[in-house]
């Protein structure tokens, strides 16, 4: 057993993606399709004055214009899970009204014949704007912030505990800074592409989503048809990193469009749509006082965020999140205060508010660390946190400190000179940054279904969804080794919202929660096939007891003797059955706010489930679930011309049991690049005098490229966690990218005795 | 894109008729540019003229010495060829520095000359751009203009010239050959660009229906040394902040004399003539010092570019060091 999970095995899909033949969202060929073109706002505040669509629609081959004049009417959505359904914009239904709230707002479709007959006839739109007074910048708005009451999925926005201004008042240290990040954009690889098409009243959609389940719920809801006449399908995702966990109007608008003009409608945002209409990342204004005593002992953190949202909806960048587990500090306040601007509504970005918080945070770590003299990693241990500070209760698993003590060795922290501005390697400044890194181990309920066919092979059937992360491979190595199977000998099946719910991507929950699902249905079907054995006289196992027989290689045996038993295929043949199958819930939720859950639930009339036992005998409410990690930078500066070379990271991170070793590195590795971009380059840019964004593209807004790849040393504790789930796994896609930005600026400090605290580190800004 | 016709072209005479004959039309070499500008409807050329059939990409030695390098060579054989990276290191370096692989394997000499700005206002055609349509304004001058020009820059237009490799070119000294419905003629590097003035549409001094045909590199003492350098905000892929191309005539440790020219900072290649007449004598740091000084003298800062004044000194100053090799 388990003798697949954790090895570095390939993706499953893999030949399917580099061979071409993984069909995303926008590469269904359907019958008739007809194609639609998105025209948008050039204004960032007004109304439309007029809207001059005679020209396009007089174009050969443009089938029709819908603006907000000729659209269907919409049905407004409330609900803030992406799980169930979050659409980006509650109160920015598309193409409803005159009304203005950002630049790149979608205000008409154009359907045509072709993609370019389409595009063209967009080009041909004239709009008149009553233009008004846009406001995009925070601090000219500040008067007007506001402190929402919580973040997204009820999560916290304000935590207090103690005073933490009376203790700042009496602290021996002071530290107190603001640092200040960009807005950034998610640019996935693979554009948001929608493919709509009705059969009568039933409507399929071919959509790049996160939630494949969600998208269907808000989708159908907004359009005001039932859900279950809605299928979604989203097999493969050419990534995420939170723009497609909500739904976007382009979502809405193919349905609509396909309605309108009685034939399927693709639409397909373009690289310069998704710099407007698919959330962002806000910038974040981070104001940070620490107060501690001479040996680095923290008595009291501020960490007061504020951050940006949109006229048409809350969202709230938590950058305080980890502020208030991650030391032992008894006084705290962690507030986030938004900003209404005429921009479009922010979303989750890859660790929303732990990515930039672990910047501020961590950072002003190091400031401290240097004002007392203390070694950085010295200063985290003295404020270790042994149980959650918040609430008190155990961490489920923490190895953060035997992360530190191999990131540190890895490195040779050792050895380093720790003045600033002391180590040279030719001409260039060496300097070397830590900082901590963490995410919470997420895990919500989700199904699971396994059929076992007389053939021997098994299909996973979860309504969860593959983004990029290798999540049918890990689906797949679990699954097999739940059932003694072979890699080859299972199938998953994803992407489709018809089949039993799983969780939706955000939040690193997938692994742990389809994850868990899978494992359970696993051994639920497994033992069903044992049972069914030892009770047929035909078979060799008859009489055996069901703890007596195991599984491996597709056949179920008397434990120590293989050649007692029989195969799957052999029994399921024998008995005449289709199939042998089984759904199992686990209904387990560990993310903060959620209600208490009972430890397991099924349906499907198994009555008996070890694996839901071994989910059932844990309260999860009683532990903390945390992630964490240290990333350990070295980078060489060139100190005339302020460039900034990321020489080597070494990431060691505790995330429970590693599944794949292969993908877990993978994610840990990407996520440590989009820290790089963070703390190098990346960064939205709007105009200075309307509001309008400029970077428009990938020539403009700066992504690290395989020139400015470090060497990376990328390691894992690997120690299940027993509490998340039977599996041991905790979730993955975020970790890597907390702390990475902090440690980079930390190494840039060491090097070059320069303190940035508004990203990107740009050259300009170390020229001195 | 708008819809456009696509003509063959084998011959420069054809080539050359084909967009005299057709207003709004326009050759097309790799399109690496010109494309691109079309799907943002920036260019919207109703006639395309394919000139890849055209008989040059070779690259040849002049009697004199010199070096021929016909209109369609692609950026990467250029690069990579042996005379070039041997006699002309400074070329090589600044076309490896531009780009990416796969962009310079389509990228020709000619169309690299003729590229346009990145100015990312020229690129959206729903923001007011003088140089896009002449009179409706700049929108890099009153707003986000890190990227844009402090050197040659008017009250109409401040974007820079892209190219690195005609911040090479302009330092050797290069000149354009060019054939017309005229006839042929060569210009001067350093005159084929043009200042934008009140004119920022009118790039260069080709008129209608010219076509480039080759650029010819003069031949370099024996003793003379060239170096690139590139700075940018990553490592790869990415346009300059600043650059220098030098070009320096050695003897005996001096320097004798020595070409420079700078990119990123300049609304054309930018050779800065007045440095270069200080140029001379032992390499030292002051020297270089003046010489940057002097290079960047009546640099104009505007609200997000003013560090690009003294990251060009910078810039120039570690390209002469390394090119003069040793010292500072
Ligand atoms: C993502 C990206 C990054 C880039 N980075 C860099 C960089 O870092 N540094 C750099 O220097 N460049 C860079 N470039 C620009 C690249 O060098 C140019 O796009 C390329 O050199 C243009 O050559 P082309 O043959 O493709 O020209 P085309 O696109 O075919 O043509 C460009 C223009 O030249 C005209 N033309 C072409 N040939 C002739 C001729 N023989 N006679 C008359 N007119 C002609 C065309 O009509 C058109 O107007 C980058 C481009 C891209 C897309
Ligand atoms: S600098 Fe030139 S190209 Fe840029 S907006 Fe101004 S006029 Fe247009």
């Amino acid at each position: 057993m388990n003798e697949l999970i954790g090895k570095p095995i390939d993706r499953v899909d893999g030949r399917l993606k580099v061979t071409g033949k993984a069909p995303y969202s926008a590469e269904f060929p359907l019958k008739n399709l007809a194609y639609g073109v998105t025209v948008q706002s050039t204004i960032a505040s007004g109304r439309i004055q007029s809207i001059e669509t005679h020209a396009a629609e007089s174009l050969s081959g443009v089938i029709a214009v819908i603006t907000y004049k000729n659209s269907m009417s919409l049905h407004t959505l409330t609900g803030g899970d992406p799980g169930q359904g979050k659409f980006g914009e509650r109160d920015l239904l598309p193409l409803q009204s005159d009304r203005i709230f950002y630049d790149g707002q979608h205000i008409a479709i154009v359907v045509a014949e072709t993609f370019q007959i389409a595009e063209h006839g967009a080009s041909l739109i004239k709009v008149e704007y009553e233009e008004e007074k846009p406001v995009f910048i925070i601090e000219d708005a500040l008067s007007d912030a506001f402190q929402p009451a919580s973040a997204l999925g009820g999560g916290e926005a304000q935590t207090h505990r103690g005073d933490a201004d009376k203790a700042l008042e009496t602290a021996e240290a002071k530290m107190e800074q603001t640092y200040i990040t960009p807005v950034y954009h998610h640019n996935a690889m693979e554009p948001h592409a929608t493919t709509a098409e009705w059969t009568g009243k039933k409507l399929t959609l071919y959509d790049s989503t996160q939630s494949v389940v969600g998208s269907k719920n808000a989708i159908a809801q907004i359009l005001g048809v039932p859900p279950d006449d809605v299928r979604l399908y989203s097999y493969f995702i050419g990534g995420g990193f939170g723009s497609k966990g909500f739904t976007w109007a382009h979502s809405v608008m193919a349905p609509m469009a396909a309605k309108h003009v009685g034939r399927p409608v693709k639409i397909v945002l373009s690289r310069q749509q998704m710099f407007t209409s698919n959330g962002h990342r806000s910038r974040t204004i981070q104001k940070i006082s620490l107060g501690a005593g001479k040996d680095g002992q923290l008595i009291s953190v501020k960490h007061l965020t504020t951050s940006e949202t949109s006229f048409v909806d809350e969202f709230v960048e938590t950058a305080g999140a980890a502020t208030k587990m991650l030391y032992d500090v008894p006084n705290l306040d962690a507030t986030h205060s938004i900003v209404r601007l005429n921009k479009g509504t922010p979303c989750p970005t890859r660790a929303p508010g732990e990515a930039p918080g672990t910047y501020g945070l961590e950072v002003a770590m190091d400031e401290l660390a240097y004002q007392l003299n203390i070694d950085p990693v010295q200063l985290r241990l003295v404020n270790y946190a042994d149980k959650h500070p918040q609430t008190g209760q155990p961490w489920s698993e923490k190895h953060l400190k035997e992360c530190y003590e191999r990131g540190a060795q890895a490195i040779g922290w050792a050895q380093r000179n720790p003045a600033v501005r002391s180590m040279k390697e030719g001409d260039l400044l060496v300097g070397y940054g830590m900082a901590t890194a963490t995410y919470p181990a997420n895990r919500s309920a989700s199904s699971a279904k396994i059929q076992l066919f007389p053939d021997g092979h098994a299909v996973i059937y979860c309504a969860t969804q593959d983004i990029g992360t290798g999540t049918y491979t890990i689906l797949t190595q679990i699954a097999a080794d739940g059932l003694g199977l072979p890699m080859a000998s299972v199938q998953c099946k994803l992407g489709d919202s018809k089949l039993p719910k799983g969780p939706n991507s955000g939040g690193s929950q997938v692994s742990a929660s389809a994850g868990g699902a899978v494992w359970a249905a696993a051994l639920t079907l497994k033992s069903k096939a044992i049972q069914l054995a030892i009770a047929d006289k035909e078979s060799p196992l008859f009489g055996q007891s069901e703890e007596s027989v195991q599984a491996d290689g597709g056949k179920i045996f008397i434990a120590g003797s293989p050649e007692k038993g029989e195969t799957y295929a052999q029994l399921l043949t024998r008995k005449g059955l289709p199939t042998l199958e089984t759904e199992i819930t686990t209904n387990v939720s560990t993310r903060e706010g959620a209600p208490p859950a009972a430890g397991g639930e099924k349906k499907g009339g198994d009555q008996e489930s070890s694996a839901v036992k071994a989910d059932e005998g844990v309260d999860h409410k009683k532990y903390a679930f945390h992630s964490f990690g240290a990333h350990f930078v070295k980078v060489l500066v060139d100190p005339t011309l302020g460039t900034v070379h990321v020489d080597k990271i070494v990431g060691v991170m505790d995330i429970g049991r590693v599944l794949n070793l292969k993908t877990a590195t993978n994610q840990i590795m990407g996520a440590m690049i989009f820290g790089i971009g963070m703390a190098l380059m990346e960064g939205t840019i709007y105009d200075p005098t309307n509001g309008r964004v400029v970077t428009r593209d990938l020539t403009d807004y700066l992504v690290p490229v395989n020139a400015d790849m470090p060497a990376f040393d990328i390691q894992f504790i690997d120690i299940p966690d027993p509490y998340i789930s039977p599996v041991g796994a905790r979730g993955i896609g975020e970790i890597g990218i907390t702390g990475i930005t902090a440690a980079i600026a930390n190494a840039i400090y060491h090097a070059t005795g320069k303190r940035v605290r508004d990203l990107p580190i740009t050259p300009d800004k170390l020229l001195s | 894109m708008e819809p456009f016709s696509i003509q063959q072209a084998t011959d420069a005479p054809t080539a050359i008729k084909a967009v005299g004959a057709a207003a709004g039309s326009k050759f097309i070499a790799g399109g690496t540019n010109l494309v691109d500008l079309m799907k943002m409807y920036v260019e919207r050329p109703a006639v395309l003229v394919n000139i890849n059939g055209l008989n040059l990409n070779k690259i040849e030695t002049l009697t004199h010495g010199g070096v021929r390098i016909g209109a369609l060579v692609r950026n990467s054989d250029l690069a990579y060829h042996p005379l070039i990276e041997k006699r002309y290191p400074v070329l090589s370096q600044a076309l490896l520095s531009g780009a990416s692989p796969q962009l310079r394997n389509m990228a020709t000499t000619g169309g690299n000359l003729l590229q346009r700005t990145r100015c990312p206002y020229f690129f959206d055609i729903s923001f007011p751009c003088n140089k896009r349509t002449p009179g409706s304004g700049c929108s890099a001058i009153k707003g986000y203009n890190r990227s844009n020009a402090i050197l040659g820059g008017s009250d109409h237009c401040i974007a820079t010239h892209p190219s690195d490799m005609c911040v090479a070119m302009a330092a050797l000294d290069a000149s354009i050959r060019i054939e017309g419905p005229d006839g042929e003629r060569d210009i001067p590097f350093t005159d084929f660009h043009l200042l934008p003035g009140e004119t920022p549409e009118k790039e260069t001094v080709l008129k209608p229906g010219e076509l480039i045909t080759a650029v010819d590199l003069p031949p370099l003492s024996h003793s003379a040394r060239s170096h690139y350098l590139k700075v940018r905000d990553r490592a790869s892929y990415e346009f300059a902040l600043a650059s220098a191309a030098v070009v320096l005539n050695m003897d005996n440790g001096e320097i004798k004399s020595g070409r420079i020219a700078l990119g990123g900072v300049g609304t054309k290649p930018w050779r800065a003539t007045k440095a270069e007449q200080l140029l001379q004598g032992r390499p030292s740091e002051e020297l270089y010092h003046t010489v940057a000084a002097a290079a960047l003298e009546g640099a104009k800062a505007q609200t997000y570019n003013g560090f690009k004044i003294e990251l060009a000194k910078r810039t120039l100053i570690r390209a002469l060091t390394i090119t003069a090799g040793g010292i500072a």
